[in-house]
């Protein structure tokens, strides 16, 4: 869907996706390194479990909303890449303890 | 790294990093105030200097000179004393100027003599059929991604919507190399007449030339549909194709992505939960906050600077926040305000960075059948409630926004009414033959954004506090 610029020549960071090494670069957001590694990055609402990925990018939509080191409900658009962050696509509501 | 505010009191706090933040607390701190301003994204810049400081577009033509002024504006708040905290997400602000901020998942409170809201806009709800699909997304989102990562759209793409920014994201996803399919103008074409009249403001103002030469840019390259009446997403969880109706006409074209735009609204969410008056912009079609010459509000020492206060576009956005920065100096440290540029002069600069608006307004003014939707098209996106839905709500007795949370839970979800709010408030209205001012909006509250009960329950708590809710 997205496809990065030739011209970014920013240093690499590795993230996990459920436990799969996705290469991101420094200061992309959760959200944009998601978008832009082509993996099926689609959360599942916690009302009637429908697909769905990022729609505003700026913090308003939730639509964003993943699993950020252990813990859940959390707006990918908002937090930047660090290495080694563990991602988990979320499915449906937050779990408790998450 | 996180870093809690280094004091608990502090003259002016400003909340927002955009043009009109960055102007306001620079203005307010090189006068000698305490300033503290509070940002939730990564860096400063806001929406429209999205990334400035560490984008990965080094080509400037690409982002165009007008996304550069953004640097000069942050260097001059580098260059004063104001204390700046990003990744701060303000989450409560109340008559008593006291601020609740989530940094770092804890919160801090702060109090302020005056605050200067800058929260900026949003994207006006886009409420087609399909606009929750995987691939639907606003132009906004594209180009937050595009300056802040250099991302540009790789599949079937295609642009849907009308106003400046669509032209603006246009020419950037073009200029960086990106692929856009067919855009699909949405302008009605009845506004042309409506916005003739004030068309001779909009030639002498800057924005005509750009504007023009950005359209002959796009035109040039991608295959344009003009007065698309309908339009409407499908696929089966995940977009396949776009529909639209143009000339009386309907095709569908395959798509990977699709970017939706018909202009911004203000940003109201912490101005309507700090008790601020609203009313409705009939032109603008959004609340707009009840404001005086310097942008102070209904709430003695809260002010809303920048398109939070009305949509005015960046350069106005930065001399809004001149004009409440200066307000604050005038009334905290008279004797500081001598140095500042004089009110006469930043009023005059103020209108002549709203030339040309009600032509604006007025030219891609949305139609009524991409704002008010019907049947089973989501209105409200968390909760995934219909346009069907609340009609029958209004059939068996919702008399508004509020009176529907009851009924559907509309606004109720993470966004608390961002994407859903004006659509719900505009239906409402429609269906039950009152004005949008009548109906009303819903009564926003702290939190407004989400934050865990282990962080409130983290919250520092005095003895009395304490006292105040243990038995015995």
């Amino acid at each position: 869907m997205f496809r990065r610029s030739e011209q970014d020549k920013r240093p690499q960071v590795q993230i996990f996706v459920d436990g799969v090494a996705v290469a991101a670069r420094q200061g992309d957001t959760v959200s944009a390194a998601l978008l832009a590694s082509g993996v099926d990055a689609r959360r599942s609402t916690a009302v009637s479990g429908a697909p769905r990925l990022p729609y505003c990018m700026m913090g308003v939509c939730f639509d964003c909303l993943v699993t950020i080191d252990g813990v859940g409900n959390r707006q990918g658009c908002l937090v930047p890449v660090a290495e080694g962050m563990q991602v988990e696509i979320q499915k449906g509501k937050r779990e408790i303890g998450k | 790294m996180t870093v809690a505010p280094k004091r608990e009191d502090y003259d002016v706090v400003v909340i927002g990093a955009g043009p009109a933040g960055l102007a306001a607390a620079s203005t307010s701190a090189d006068a000698g105030l305490s300033t503290l301003l509070l940002d939730e994204n990564v860096g400063p810049g806001g929406q429209v200097f999205r990334a400035i400081s560490s984008t990965p577009v080094t080509d400037r033509n690409q982002l165009g000179a007008d996304y550069w002024v953004g640097a000069d504006l942050v260097q001059s708040l580098r260059a004063s004393n104001a204390e700046v905290i990003q990744r701060a997400t303000v989450w409560s602000l109340d008559r008593n100027l006291e601020i609740a901020v989530s940094i770092g998942g804890a919160s801090a409170f702060v109090k302020a003599k005056r605050v200067i809201l800058a929260t900026g806009a949003l994207e006006r709800p886009f409420p087609i059929p399909g606009w929750t699909l995987p691939g639907v997304m606003t132009a906004g989102a594209a180009q937050t991604m595009l300056k802040s990562s250099a991302l540009v759209p790789d599949g079937r793409t295609v642009i849907a919507g009308q106003g400046p920014l669509l032209w603006l994201l246009a020419a950037q996803i073009l200029r960086l190399g990106g692929r856009i399919d067919r855009i699909l103008d949405t302008t009605e074409r009845g506004n042309y007449f409506a916005a003739l009249p004030h068309a001779f403001a909009f030639l002498t103002s800057p924005y005509f030339t750009k504007g023009l030469s950005m359209m002959r840019e796009v035109k040039a390259k991608v295959q344009v549909v003009s007065g698309v009446t309908e339009l409407a997403a499908s696929g089966d969880g995940q977009l396949a194709s776009v529909s639209y109706v143009a000339g009386g006409k309907r095709e569908t074209i395959p798509a990977d992505l699709l970017l939706l735009h018909q202009g911004v609204v203000p940003n109201v969410n912490l101005a309507m939960a700090a008790g601020v008056e609203h009313r409705w912009d009939d032109l603008q079609l959004c609340w707009s906050p009840v404001l005086d010459a310097s942008g102070m509000s209904s709430v003695t020492g809260i002010a809303i600077a920048g398109d939070g206060a009305g949509i005015g576009g960046a350069n106005a956005a930065v001399v809004r926040g001149r004009i409440a920065a200066r307000a604050a100096v005038e009334a905290l440290a008279p004797a500081a305000a001598a140095k500042l540029a004089p009110m006469a002069a930043l009023r005059t600069e103020l209108a002549k960075a709203e030339r040309g608006r009600v032509f604006l307004d007025t030219l891609f003014r949305p139609s009524p059948q991409f704002r008010i939707p019907s049947g089973d098209t989501i209105v409200c996106r968390c909760e995934e409630v219909t346009a069907k839905d609340v009609l029958e709500s209004v059939a068996i007795g919702a008399t508004g926004p509020n009176q529907l949370k009851a009924y559907r839970r509309t606004g109720m979800g993470p966004c608390q009414g961002r994407l859903c709010g004006l659509t719900v408030t505009e239906l409402m209205a429609q269906a039950r033959g009152k004005t949008p001012q009548e109906i009303g909006y819903y009564r926003l509250r702290a939190p407004v954004k989400p934050i865990t009960l282990a962080e409130l329950a983290a919250v520092p708590k005095t003895e009395d506090d304490v006292k105040a809710v243990v038995r015995g």
